[in-house]
C-alpha cells in the first residue's frame, strides 16, 4: 500500500489526567471519505481537534509521510489539513467575503481568487450573501460558509465535525452531496458524525468509536448492515 | 470666561484629545487581539518622546542598548521555543529580526546622531528605536502567557510597566526633557494662534486614523488581526498565527505610542514616568468604548482632552481627579449593560 495521506498509531489524547482517547490507529488514503461514528462523548471531536493541533496528543501522527506531531495549527494548515469544527468558529462580525478571504490566508493571492470562484460555484448561496455579516446567516448558511472557508486553503484533508448538526434534512442532503463531490475532486475527508446512517452511506470506510476506542472498523458498505446494531445503541432511527 | 479663552481651551483640549485618541486606539487594538490590558502603553510615549529629545540635542539615546537587549532576548526565546521545528529559513528570519535589525539601528544612530540633524530624520530614527521594542516585548513577556486569563495578563502588564518605568529612570535620568517643534510654521485664525505643532498633531492623528482604517478594512493582514480579535480558535484554524497577530498589535502599539511621545515633546516636559498618566487618559477613553470600539474611543478621547483643559483652567489642582472620575459613571453603566467579553481558552 502506498503512503496513506494521514496515519496515526498509538494515539492518545488526555484532558489533564483524564484520557479521552486511548491508543487508537487510523489511516486515510487519497480521495476517500473516512467516517468516525459513535455516540456523544465517545471522543470523536477530541480526535479531530488533536489531529488539527488544537489539543495536545501523544503517539505517532504522520501526514503525507511527514511526522507532524510537534507542528502548530497554522503549520498543519499550510501542509493541507483543515478542520471545520462543530461550532463552526466563524468571524461573526465580518462579512461572508472576508471570512472566505481569511480562509485562504496561507495561499497566494492568485489561488485565493480562484478558490473564491470555486467556493461560490459550489455554494451559490454564499455568493448572494457575500456582503452580509457572517453572524447574520442561518444555520445552514453558516455550515456552508465554514466549509467554504476551509476549502479556501486548498486542503488535501478536510476534517468535518458534525456538519449535519442542527440542520434541516434538505440542507444536510446538500452538504453531503458536496462532500462526495469534494472527494471526487481529490480531497480526502475525515467525517465525524452522530448521524451514522447518513455518514455511512457516503463514506468509503468507517471506524466506530466508543469511549475513546475504535471498536469496529471496515468498509462503510459492510458496516451499514451492522449499523442496525449501531442504531440500537446510538438511538438513531430513520 | 471670554470667548477667546474658551477657544484656547478647546484648542488645547482637542490637541491633547487627539493624542489620547491614538493611545486609546492602541489599547483597544492590543486588548482585542491579545486580551492584554496594556498598562505599559504610556511607556512607549515616554521612551519615544525622550529618545527624540536626546537625538535632537545630538546625543545618542541609551535606549538603543535596550533595543539590542530586547532583540537578542526575544530572538533567543523564539529559537528555543521553536527548536524542534527550526528550518534554515526560520533561523535566518529570527536572526535578521532579533539581532541584525537592532544592530543596524544601533549603527545607524551612531552615524546620524548630530545636534544639527533634521527633526524629521530624528523622528524616523526614534521610530526605528522604539517601534521594534513592542513586538520584542510581546515575545519576551506575553507570548509565553498567550493562553492565560485576562487577569494574569493584566498582572504581567503591570509588571512590564513597572520594569519599563525603572529602566526609563536608568536610561533617561530623573530630569525632564523637551524637544524642538517639528516645524516652526504658525499663523492666527481670527485671534486664535495655531502653531505648526498643533497642526502636526491634528494631521498626524487624522492620517493615522485613516491609515488604520484602511489597514483593517482593506489588507489581508489587517483583516487577520480583526479575525484574531473576533474568534481566536477560528483564526488559528485558517492558519493565522495568534502569536504573529500579537506581535503586529504590539508593533502598532509601540508605533502609536512613540509618535504620540514625539508629538507632545515640544509642548510638555516629559519625565521618565510621564507616560503612565498620559496612557491612563487614553485608557479612560478606551474604557468608554468598552475596549472594543474605535469610533467611541476617538470621541471619548476628544472629550477627555477638552474636559481636562477646562478642569486645568478652573481647578488646576483637581485636574487629574476630574479626568479620572469620568471613568466611574462609565464603569457603572458598563457593568449594568455588560457586553460579553470573550474569556474562553
Amino acid at each position: 500500500m502506498s503512503t496513506p495521506l494521514l496515519s496515526i498509531a498509538d494515539y492518545s489524547i488526555a484532558y489533564g489526567t483524564v484520557e479521552a482517547v486511548h491508543d487508537i490507529a487510523l489511516n486515510i488514503g487519497d480521495s476517500e471519505i473516512v467516517t468516525v461514528i459513535g455516540a456523544n462523548g465517545a471522543g470523536k471531536s477530541t480526535l479531530l481537534n488533536a489531529l488539527m493541533g488544537v489539543l495536545p496528543a501523544a503517539g505517532q501522527v504522520r501526514f503525507a509521510g511527514d511526522d507532524i506531531a510537534r507542528l502548530e495549527v497554522e503549520q498543519r494548515v499550510e501542509l493541507g489539513m483543515c478542520l471545520v469544527p462543530e461550532k463552526r468558529e466563524l468571524f461573526a462580525s465580518m462579512t461572508v467575503e472576508d471570512n472566505l478571504l481569511l480562509g485562504g490566508y496561507r495561499v497566494s493571492a492568485d489561488r485565493r481568487r480562484r478558490g473564491m470562484d470555486d467556493v461560490f460555484r459550489r455554494f451559490p448561496r454564499l455568493n448572494e450573501r457575500r456582503r452580509q455579516l457572517a453572524g447574520t446567516l442561518s444555520g445552514g448558511e453558516r455550515q456552508m460558509l465554514a466549509m467554504g472557508r476551509a476549502l479556501m486553503s486548498s486542503p488535501r484533508l478536510l476534517m468535518l465535525d458534525e456538519p449535519s448538526l442542527g440542520l434541516a434534512p434538505k440542507i444536510v442532503a446538500e452538504i453531503f452531496r458536496i462532500i462526495t463531490e469534494l472527494r471526487d475532486s481529490g480531497v480526502s475527508i475525515l467525517l465525524v458524525e452522530q448521524n451514522a446512517r447518513a455518514a455511512l452511506r457516503i463514506a468509503d470506510r468507517a471506524y466506530m468509536m466508543e469511549l475513546g476506542l475504535f471498536t469496529l472498523e471496515g468498509r462503510a458498505g459492510d458496516l451499514i448492515g451492522d449499523a442496525r446494531i449501531a442504531e440500537s445503541y446510538l438511538g438513531i432511527s430513520e | 470666561m471670554d470667548g477667546l479663552i474658551l477657544l484656547f481651551l478647546l484648542q488645547d483640549g482637542l490637541t491633547n484629545g487627539a493624542i489620547y485618541a491614538l493611545l486609546g486606539f492602541a489599547l483597544v487594538l492590543v486588548f482585542a487581539v491579545t486580551r492584554i490590558i496594556f498598562i505599559p502603553q504610556g511607556e512607549f510615549v515616554a521612551y519615544g518622546g525622550l529618545t527624540f529629545a536626546l537625538l535632537s540635542i545630538g546625543k545618542i539615546p541609551s535606549t538603543i542598548w535596550l533595543l539590542l537587549v530586547f532583540g537578542i532576548a526575544s530572538c533567543v526565546i523564539q529559537l528555543w521555543r521553536t527548536r524542534y521545528l527550526l528550518t534554515l529559513r526560520s533561523f535566518i528570519r529570527e536572526i535578521a529580526g532579533g539581532i541584525a535589525l537592532p544592530l543596524a539601528v544601533f549603527f545607524l544612530i551612531r552615524m546620524l546622531a548630530r545636534p544639527d540633524q533634521s527633526a524629521w530624520l530624528n523622528f524616523l530614527l526614534t521610530l526605528a528605536i522604539v517601534v521594534p521594542m513592542g513586538p520584542y516585548l510581546y515575545r519576551i513577556a506575553f507570548q509565553p502567557l498567550a493562553n492565560a486569563s485576562v487577569l494574569t495578563l493584566l498582572i504581567a502588564a503591570v509588571g512590564v510597566h513597572l520594569s519599563m518605568v525603572g529602566l526609563g529612570l536608568v536610561f533617561f535620568g530623573p530630569e525632564g526633557l523637551r524637544a524642538p517643534t517639528l516645524t516652526d510654521i504658525s499663523f492666527t485664525l481670527g485671534k486664535l494662534p495655531f502653531t505648526g505643532q498643533t497642526i502636526a498633531v491634528y494631521a498626524v492623528t487624522l492620517a493615522l486614523t485613516g491609515g488604520l482604517y484602511l489597514f483593517f478594512d482593506r489588507t489581508l493582514r489587517g483583516k487577520a488581526l480583526r479575525a484574531t480579535a473576533a474568534n481566536r480558535l477560528g483564526a488559528r484554524l485558517v492558519g493565522i498565527s495568534v502569536a504573529g497577530s500579537g506581535q503586529i498589535a504590539f508593533a502598532l502599539s509601540s508605533f502609536l505610542g512613540a509618535i504620540s511621545g514625539i508629538l507632545i515633546m515640544p509642548v510638555t516636559t516629559v519625565y521618565y514616568d510621564t507616560g503612565f498618566l498620559i496612557g491612563l487618559k487614553g485608557f479612560v477613553a478606551a474604557i468608554f468604548g468598552a475596549l472594543a470600539s474605535y469610533p467611541i474611543t476617538a470621541v471619548a478621547a476628544i472629550a477627555v482632552g477638552i474636559i481636562e483643559a477646562f478642569a486645568s483652567f478652573h481647578a488646576s489642582s483637581y485636574k487629574e481627579v476630574i479626568v479620572f472620575m469620568l471613568i466611574v459613571p462609565v464603569l457603572l453603566w458598563r457593568s449594568l449593560y455588560a457586553p460579553q467579553i470573550e474569556e474562553d481558552e
